[in-house]
């Protein structure tokens, strides 16, 4: 288990610098001056004088070589400084800390809003093939995959904010401020979730110990609950998993639609900002929980199944 | 006055290919305390007769005449009391026990249940009472094996461990699907000792579903022998195995390894087929037109029913085809 | 369960050859030139004159939609085949050469995995500036790692079989043997993977231009049609609506083509018949 948590990391230390490497090198390809860029940010357009630029330039250390501006940046981002914001001037470093629990949060709620809509949907969705409520949830899910989430969140704040009035469109902080946008994300992960927990049961309930399980007496409903679901539900795992990185994706343009302070809307932010240092973090911030959403996936995975579970301590 | 009579019961699958009939008109009874054996090859529908009695089947079975299981009738319960039925009345022994217990959950969460279900126990009671039957079954070590998960068990552990479950309601009526299946000499002895065991210490009566016809030699007191859905052969054990009447039966008793392991050639027809006459026609050495067009009825001799039309209703007469009989070779 | 689902791929492909049709004829096709603007009749609602009513600028959004089924189609298929190309080289490669060879490429393919691909390719896009060509090479660079790590599979179970021994013994090139013999062996699920991932490109794509990346203005486009009309939510929702509506009947058509295929090319996958109920 040590050994693969440690591969783990390394795995995480070469992703971080692949992507960062590639944050640099797109941010030097792309046509345009960066210092220009950062100047227009902080001063706007009319205040734009060329000392500006220059001075930016050379304070930022934009005119050095690309490698040497990376090893730089990476250099000070191993002792834990990443700098400071190119437009803002503030610490990345705490920018990111303030904004990265409302990401967690939206993700944490997303997740829970998918799972309340597709463990009962799957289940029913198998227990009852081929009836109403199957074909039902399958068009849903169907649906609910092709579905732009951008698009899912206006409608959501058609109906919901301008039509009806009940939830607000913008805000922090309160409960019903998370709903559109966790509504929005968690339907999503939803019909992807919902799809293989349905197959996984079907195939569940085919298996031997399902009708050993039926000889006993049991009802169906605890046949499902207690029997067939546990099994079901350790390859969906594994796959939820993945779905989460979908969901941090997501965050990103459902962030700036209901404006959202997390680290999505910091991203897409400091992209049209140029503001690399920004970037830089967000992007490392984004690898670290995406490797440690699935490490954490992987050991629950091996907690719920006991053929592992025996395997690693025996 | 039967345990369980089954009567014209005739069980289809639904499938895109056709209507499946895998048991046809098939009527039998077990008394209290008596072992039935089902004996036929493969395929032939002895396995859904079981899951027939249990109402086990795919949704796209459909069952049809009547299954009396202590006056009343199983077909026509409603689901939840067939559950009631399931377990403590008639327990059920499933052939693989590599598959059949639920990987997730400990054998004394699987072995408890029915406990807790069928007998009213609360959990510490039933944990004591599961304990005490697995060490019954010859599982020494009870408190562990009730700990562990069935991937640290043997085979034999395994099927210990089911018959534990099967027995743990208190059944009347065990159904056994093939317990000797892909098992090698030794273990098909154990297995056969572990159901001696089994009707011993319930009292319980047997519907022993095999293939394997020193199993059911060794256990059964009586026997029908299953052949493409329909019962060709059914009677006292000894008699069957030692006198078959039908060509069917002869053919398996004189296709057993020690009597030169003759196979009865061909194959069985599918079970989508679907004409009149005897449905071993196709196989049989002494099968003429009369057998494909004309329906069979059963004949009794010396207590014996068969299916075939050329059985002598003297019963002395019929023509040895395979040989000799079942016994004359064991001594 | 076969019939809904034939039905299903049936309509896929039927809205997906419409849609074909409407990019490729789209000047016939539309009442008005899509960036023509009209401000007397801005933020007008669905009428005879206008099917799916104006924008802020009076345009008609029934024709900009038509145009933008141009845009849309030609970046899905145009990542996906790029996306397709660059997997079944490397997969093949991979799979073909094993050892160190295939180590690396697998290595790398984790490492792709290991981080969300829509974030890295707004990452990319963002920086490389506005533009339809940055959006499809960034959608390119993280869409190929599927599509690799199927092709090395398969091409890893066929090359051990008889017929590969004997083209090799014929004297076959390595080139010849991947090209000749085990490229048609990935057609089929390459294909089934594409006709999902153009839908999915194509989704991702309308993301980054909802975000203001992509094709600039006056380009119609899908995605920031809808980003337009946002700002008019409360008073013209249809601004939203249609074009939403125009990305969701595309990538579900792509996404019914691609089940449809699965179950026709990979039986493995079909739903079992034989469940209780």
């Amino acid at each position: 288990m040590l050994n693969y948590i440690s591969r783990r990391l390394v795995l995480l230390l070469i992703v971080v610098l692949g992507v960062t490497i590639m944050t640099f090198v797109s941010m030097n390809l792309a046509p345009g001056d960066p210092a220009e860029m950062i100047a227009m940010a902080r001063y706007g357009l009319e205040n734009l004088t060329a000392e500006e630029v220059e001075h930016i330039r050379i304070s930022e250390g934009l005119d050095a070589p690309v490698w040497i501006q990376y090893t730089h940046w990476l250099a000070h981002a191993l002792r834990g400084d990443f700098g400071r914001s190119l437009v803002t001037g503030d610490p990345v470093l705490q920018e990111i800390i303030v904004r990265a629990p409302a990401t967690l949060m939206l993700a944490l709620a997303s997740l829970i809003v998918s799972l309340l809509i597709a463990i009962p949907a799957g289940i029913i969705s198998a227990a009852k093939q081929n009836s109403l409520l199957d074909y039902l949830a399958r068009s849903g899910a169907l649906l609910g995959a092709s579905m732009p989430n951008f698009w899912l969140a206006l409608l959501l704040i058609l109906l919901f904010s301008v039509t009806l009035g009940w939830l607000p469109v913008f805000g922090y902080g309160e409960l019903r401020h998370i709903i559109l946008p966790a509504v929005t994300l968690g339907t999503g992960l939803a019909a992807v979730s919902t799809r293989l927990i349905r197959s996984s049961m079907l195939e569940v309930l085919e298996q031997d110990y399902i009708t050993t399980a039926r000889a006993k007496g049991l009802r169906e409903g605890n046949i499902i609950s207690r029997h067939a679901f546990k099994n079901a539900f350790i390859p969906v795992i594994t796959v939820i998993g993945l779905q989460l990185g979908h969901l941090l994706e997501g965050t990103v343009i459902v962030e700036s639609i209901f404006g959202w302070p997390g680290l999505g809307k910091l991203l897409v932010d400091s992209i049209f900002a140029r503001d690399y240092a920004l970037i830089q973090a967000c992007v490392l911030l984004f690898a670290v929980f995406f490797v440690l959403i699935n490490l954490l996936v992987d050991i629950l995975y091996v907690y719920l199944d006991p053929r592992i579970r025996y395997e690693k301590k025996g | 006055m039967a345990l369980l009579s089954i009567r014209n019961l005739t069980t289809i699958f639904n499938c895109e290919e056709g209507q499946l009939k895998a048991c046809s008109n098939v009527s039998l009874d077990i008394n209290p305390g008596q072992t039935l054996g089902i004996i036929g090859e493969t395929g032939c529908g002895k396995s859904v007769l079981g899951m027939s009695v249990l109402r086990l089947l795919p949704a796209n079975a459909v069952i049809n005449g009547q299954i009396m299981y202590k006056n009343q009738d199983l077909l026509t319960l409603p689901d939840k009391e067939m559950c009631k039925v399931r377990g403590s009345e008639i327990g059920f022994l499933p052939q693989s026990p590599s598959t059949s217990l639920n990987p997730v959950l400990s054998i004394g969460e699987q072995l408890t249940e029915g406990l807790q279900l069928h007998r009213g126990m609360i959990k510490e009671k039933a944990r004591i009472i599961a304990l005490d039957i697995l060490r019954s079954l010859g599982l020494k070590d009870s408190a562990r094996t009730s700990a562990e998960y069935p991937h640290q068990l043997s085979g034999g552990m395994k099927q210990r461990v089911l018959a534990a479950i099967s027995i743990s309601g208190q059944p009347s009526l065990l159904i056994a699907d093939e317990p000797t299946k892909g098992l090698d000499a030794v273990n098909r002895i154990q297995v056969v000792d572990l159901l001696r065991q089994l009707s011993r210490k319930t009292r319980a009566s047997l519907l022993l579903i095999t293939h394997d016809l020193k199993v059911a030699a060794a256990l059964c007191d009586e026997i029908a022998v299953m052949y493409s859905g329909e019962i060709v052969e059914k009677g006292p054990a000894e008699q069957v195995l030692n006198n078959p009447l039908h060509p069917y039966t002869q053919g398996l008793v004189a296709s057993l390894p020690e009597r030169g392991l003759y196979p009865i050639p061909g194959h069985s027809p599918g079970l989508l087929d679907d004409s009149p006459g005897c449905r071993f026609y196709s196989r049989c050495p002494i099968g003429n037109e009369k057998c494909k067009c004309q329906p069979i009825i059963n004949r009794e001799v010396d207590g014996v029913h068969v299916r075939c039309l050329y059985i002598d209703q003297s019963g002395g007469a019929q023509q040895r085809i395979y040989g000799r009989g079942f016994q004359s070779e064991a001594g | 369960m076969s019939v809904f689902k034939n039905k299903l791929t049936l309509i896929g492909m039927i809205i997906i050859l419409l849609l074909l049709c409407a990019a490729i004829f789209a000047p016939v096709l539309t009442p008005h030139n899509p960036n023509t603007q009209c401000l007397s009749q801005a933020l007008k609602g669905p009428c005879s004159d206008y099917p799916c009513g104006t924008d802020e600028f009076g345009r008609c959004i029934f024709s900009r939609i038509i145009y933008g089924a141009r845009v849309s189609l030609a970046i899905g298929i145009a990542v996906t085949a790029v996306s397709a190309a660059i997997g079944v080289v490397l997969g093949m490669a991979a799979g073909y050469y094993g050892r160190a060879v295939d180590e690396i490429i697998m290595r790398i393919v984790d490492i792709f995995l290991a981080f969300p691909g829509l974030i890295l390719a707004l990452v990319v896009a963002g920086l490389l500036g506005p533009g339809i060509g940055n959006v499809m090479l960034a959608l390119a660079l993280v869409g190929w790692m599927g599509y690799a790590r199927v092709v090395r599979g398969t091409v890893l179970a066929e090359k051990e079989k008889e017929y590969i021994e004997t083209a090799r013994s014929l004297g076959a090139n390595d080139l010849y043997i991947m090209f000749r013999h085990l490229l048609p062996n990935v057609i089929a699920p390459v294909i089934i993977m594409a006709s999902v991932g153009i839908g999915y490109a194509i989704l991702a794509a309308a993301g980054l231009s909802f975000l203001g990346l992509g094709a600039q203005p006056p380009t119609a486009v899908w995605g920031s049609m809808l980003s337009d009309g946002k700002t008019y939510l409360q008073t013209a929702p249809h601004l939203t609506i249609f074009p939403g509506l125009a990305i969701l009947v595309t990538v579900l058509a792509f996404n019914f083509l691609g089940d449809g295929l699965r179950d026709l090319l990979d039986p493995r996958l079909k739903d079992k018949a034989w469940n209780r109920g």
